[in-house]
């Protein structure tokens, strides 16, 4: 039986407001253990991180309104409740950091960028333990260490501009096991890393914890990780706790409805598959043949030239009519410079872009000037991955879907009307929304906004940069449904560019992988999925994360 | 058109379990006060300024003054040029509306006249408020011809005393016994419109060079941004000084004041240039900006209909917040004796008067026009603060 460090009973957060209160969690009970993860999923705005900074009672502007956390020091056997305590007093703070850490999940903005990470880590140890900064500096060289970044007598004096963003995130783990906690609360910790990455990082935090026997409470979305690590799991929607259990009672036998739905929703490699093995068609819409950009590095007063950026090197890819072409990478791969060029960003340097008018002419994707007369705007369609940034706020939603349609000479006045009512009910929203601005509208249905606004010119072709990344699972599902459907309806072809292998997986008929500019792998989704055949794509897709706990392979 | 294909049987959609919908249209974003979702951006500016309470009473203190500086004739009781050599440094007279007398009393607008006392040691004459003399009042009195907008000409005034030889002086009289009060009613008039003037001319300037350094970038953006930093630097007092004495002193008053105006904008466009730079060069990085060139708009579709809707409301800020300064710069010029010269009367002109010590101890009202400057430039910088708040109802 493991020991019980942090038990909460009944806990529950508001912010007042000058008309009442708004309730962000309600009724919250856990338990946390010594040597055991506790998983808290949930989709944005359920309340998880604001249940993380309860224990650690920062939750201003909000307060805590009732409740206990009764905090145990197992070898004391003493207890202390925390909800109670002062949000600044000194008994709180001899808390945070010592006995309890927490990690964020941009180690960006949550590390100092003036400061070396030594010095962050330095003074974290002076705060809480009585030694001399000559002891703490060892003390952080050796969480360096433990968290496995390399050299870390040299990386100590280095500033976390130079870090990649995984061992970033290792210094922010080093920072907060600095003092031995029992406790360490992880806020989606690796929802900002690529795959890979993720993957050593969930590796990490396993073996820390199980060398340390520490209590962690880890924050997160995606299924996938809660069944590679968790050993509990809290599942909350609305603030509120709908569903509590061990990891493997909760993945195979979830008793509350919203459980399910987020695990069909998760979309882990086991998921059937939707894209067609076989193009539908021969007809090439776009055709690239040996694409090469290098980003020269920016000419400085006073500086001398450095080497630049090779973003696409040698990139050949070719979509076809009615096919959904997933272009998979981690970040800084090229896959959105590959579309941006597509579009008539960039031009790239070397090889041949080609797009295939509907009347049989062809227009070079590579040249500026092809894009003048509009016409491959019209059959080439963009969705963006930011359904905030992408839609103008001061328009109506009428406004911005017309806007290809008026500007374009094809349609205005009723008729206009119409269309885009058409247009609106045919992306599953009713044609009243029109007359709304965008900021009445959640961030699914500004997508669907989005898809409108793309399928408005009739095109041919939709180029979907990370389309979907920025919604939630079940949101997300609806979306790649919406476009199945439209594929269909449409005969379009998609140039989906994803980083979530899951969802490449269960939408794309064919997958070009790409990594640091280069195509390494082509094929069907399922087999690429399945049976990948580049050393390069299998190490990406065995750092999938499986929504399933009994098919571990991360952390085993 | 079918919507599923055999490929796709709906039931193995993994969206298609999804019990709960999307939240229902109308379920608003958190970040923005809107009620409907159908509100334009300025019916959002136009609510978020309305919460401003400082910048909405600042709203109506401003709404007076320019209603005084474009009805100043109407206002003023007295000519402003008018001298009374009788009444030098009269102190101000106190304004009643209720006239008590033995049998009663009646609502009759009414001042307190003047006793001459010659001080014996000094032999200085100084005024004493006499409460036996009442000098009555009454609205919309005719008296001393003016033209309305420089066009129309009327004698009408709001208040003024019965018999027009009376003396009235709410503010009291200034050296050749100039009445004070219709003095700062006309300067209102000159230094409200240097301020506006002034910032319209920056704001044409700086709007041009600005969009064109953001839109266009390169070469010219280079040049321009120097440019401005060059301005920036140099030291606006001497500057004024040495722009000053290169204008002709045989200018007349109206030739003056353009050549003022122009020389306060000539620095002031730097900073709205830069605002302006600034903001193309954020929406430039924006997707939507993106979306619709994509959608087939052509440039100037893009800045007109997609560009500057997202900063006008940011120009108008960086404007509101120009004119108190121009305004400041224009009273300092005109104290200094370099901007504005009598009989053009503006508020720095007035506050010339105000330079000797001794003529401030006999008559201290003299210093009222540079409370008329505080309560203007406050105002207008706490509508600014409102606006600069309420401008981008979009900003995280």
């Amino acid at each position: 039986m493991k020991d019980t460090v942090l038990e909460v009973r009944g806990l529950s957060v508001a912010f007042p407001h000058r008309k009442g209160e708004t309730v962000a969690i309600s009724d919250v009970s856990f338990d946390l253990k010594l040597g055991e993860t506790t998983c808290f999923v949930g989709e944005s705005g359920s309340g998880k991180s604001v249940t993380a900074r309860a224990v650690l009672n920062i939750v201003e502007p909000a307060v805590i309104k009732s409740g206990a956390i009764n905090l145990v020091d197992v070898a004391a056997g003493q207890r202390v409740e925390l909800s109670g305590l002062d949000p600044d007093g000194a008994e709180i703070r001899a808390v945070r950091g010592a006995r309890i850490a927490m990690i964020f999940q941009e180690p960006m903005s949550s590390l100092s960028p003036v400061h070396t990470i030594g010095q962050q880590i330095i003074e974290a140890i002076l705060l809480h333990q009585d030694v001399t900064p000559a002891e703490a500096r060892a003390k952080a060289i050796d969480a360096l260490r433990a968290v496995q970044i390399a050299d870390p007598e040299a990386a100590i004096d280095k500033y976390p501009f130079e870090y990649s963003g995984g061992m970033r995130q290792r210094a922010m783990i080093a920072m907060a096991l600095g003092c031995e906690p029992d406790i360490l609360i992880a806020d989606e910790p690796t929802t900002a890393l690529d795959v890979t990455t993720q993957a050593e990082i969930l590796k990490l935090l396993k073996g820390l914890q199980d060398s340390r026997d520490m209590a962690v409470m880890f924050i997160t979305h995606d299924m996938g990780v809660v069944a590679e690590i968790a050993d509990h799991v809290v599942v909350m929607l609305h603030g509120a706790v709908v569903e509590t259990g061990p990891v493997d009672q909760v993945f195979h036998a979830p008793a509350h409805a919203y459980t399910r739905k987020l695990l069909k929703a998760s979309m882990g490699l086991d998921e059937a598959p939707h894209g067609r093995g076989t193009p539908a068609s021969d007809e090439v819409l776009i055709e690239t043949q040996g694409l090469s950009l290098a980003f020269p590095s920016k000419k400085k007063l006073l500086r001398k030239l450095s080497g630049g950026v090779q973003a696409l090197e040698d990139v050949s890819i070719a979509l076809r009519r009615g096919e959904i072409l997933g272009i998979v990478g981690e970040s800084g791969s090229g896959k959105t410079t590959l579309a941006r060029v597509l579009m008539g960003r960039f031009q790239p340097q070397q090889g041949r872009a080609v797009y295939h008018l509907r009347d049989g002419g062809t227009k070079d994707l590579t040249d500026r000037a092809s894009f003048r007369d509009g016409q491959v705007y019209r059959e080439m369609r963009m969705i963006f991955q930011d359904p905030y940034g992408s839609l103008n706020p001061r328009m109506t939603v009428e406004q911005i879907i017309g806007e290809p349609l008026l500007v374009g000479g094809l349609l205005k006045g009723a008729a206009l009307r119409k269309r885009v009512g058409e247009l609106l009910e045919r992306v599953g929203l009713p044609a009243s929304a029109m007359e709304r601005y965008p900021h009445a509208f959640s961030g699914g249905q500004r997508q669907r906004i989005g898809i409108a606004r793309a399928i408005a010119l009739d095109p041919r072709v939709i180029i979907a940069d990370e389309a979907t990344s920025a919604l939630d699972g079940s949101i997300r599902a609806q979306i790649l449904d919406l476009l199945l459907d439209l594929r269909d309806e449409l005969d379009l072809a998609i140039l989906f560019i994803a980083h979530d292998i899951g969802v490449v997986r269960y939408f794309c008929d064919r997958v070009a992988v790409m990594h640091r500019g280069r195509v390494v792998e082509t094929g069907p989704a399922v087999q690429i999925c399945d049976a990948p055949q580049a050393p390069y794509t299998q190490r990406l897709i065995s750092a999938v994360p499986i929504p399933d706990p009994r098919k571990r392979h991360l952390v085993a | 058109m079918t919507l599923t294909t055999p490929a796709n049987s709906p039931d193995t959609r993994i969206g298609a379990v999804s019990d709960t919908p999307e939240a229902p249209i109308g379920e608003v974003d958190p970040r923005i006060d809107t009620r409907h979702g159908t509100e334009s951006q300025w019916q959002l500016i136009r609510r978020r300024f309305a919460k401003h309470r400082l910048a909405v009473i600042s709203l109506w203190v401003l709404a007076l003054f320019v209603f005084v500086a474009l009805f100043a004739g109407f206002v003023a009781p007295n000519d402003p040029g008018d001298v009374k050599a009788r009444y030098t440094y009269a102190p101000p007279q106190a304004l009643h509306f209720i006239d008590r007398a033995d049998d009663g009393w009646a609502i009759r607008p009414y001042v307190y006249g003047y006793s001459v006392e010659i001080e014996p040691e000094a032999l200085r004459r100084t005024f004493v408020i006499d409460e036996d003399k009442k000098i009555y009042l009454s609205f919309f009195k005719r008296s001393w011809e003016y033209k309305l907008f420089g066009l129309i000409p009327t004698d009408i005034h709001l208040l003024g005393p019965e018999r027009n030889r009376d003396p009235f002086y709410l503010f009291g009289a200034d050296r050749l016994g100039r009445d004070m009060f219709s003095r700062l009613v006309y300067g209102t008039q000159i230094s409200l419109s240097v301020g506006l003037v002034g910032v319209i001319m920056s704001l044409v300037l700086g709007v041009i060079i600005g969009g064109a350094a953001g839109y266009f970038g390169g070469w010219f953006d280079a040049v321009t941004q120097r440019a401005i930093e060059f301005l920036r630097s140099l030291p606006t007092i001497p500057l004024w000084m040495g722009l000053a004495a290169a204008m002709p002193s045989d200018w007349s008053p109206l030739q003056t004041y353009f050549a003022i105006t122009l020389i306060l904008s000539f620095l002031g466009w730097t900073e709205l240039a830069r605002v302006v730079r600034g903001r193309f060069l954020a929406l430039n990085g924006e997707d939507y900006v993106a979306a619709a060139r994509y959608d087939g708009c052509s440039h100037l579709r893009v800045i007109l209909r997609h560009m500057v809707p997202a900063f006008t409301s940011h120009i108008i800020t960086a404007a509101s917040l120009a004119v108190p300064a121009m305004i400041l710069a224009e009273t300092a010029l005109s104290f200094l004796g370099l901007g504005l010269q009598a009989p053009v009367i503006s508020w720095g002109v007035l506050l010339q008067e105000a330079q000797n010590i001794r003529t401030l101890a006999t008559a201290p009202w003299l210093l009222l026009p540079g409370a008329a400057i505080v309560i203007a430039v406050l105002a207008m910088n706490f509508i600014g603060d409102g606006l600069r708040d309420a401008a981008d109802p979009y900003a995280k």
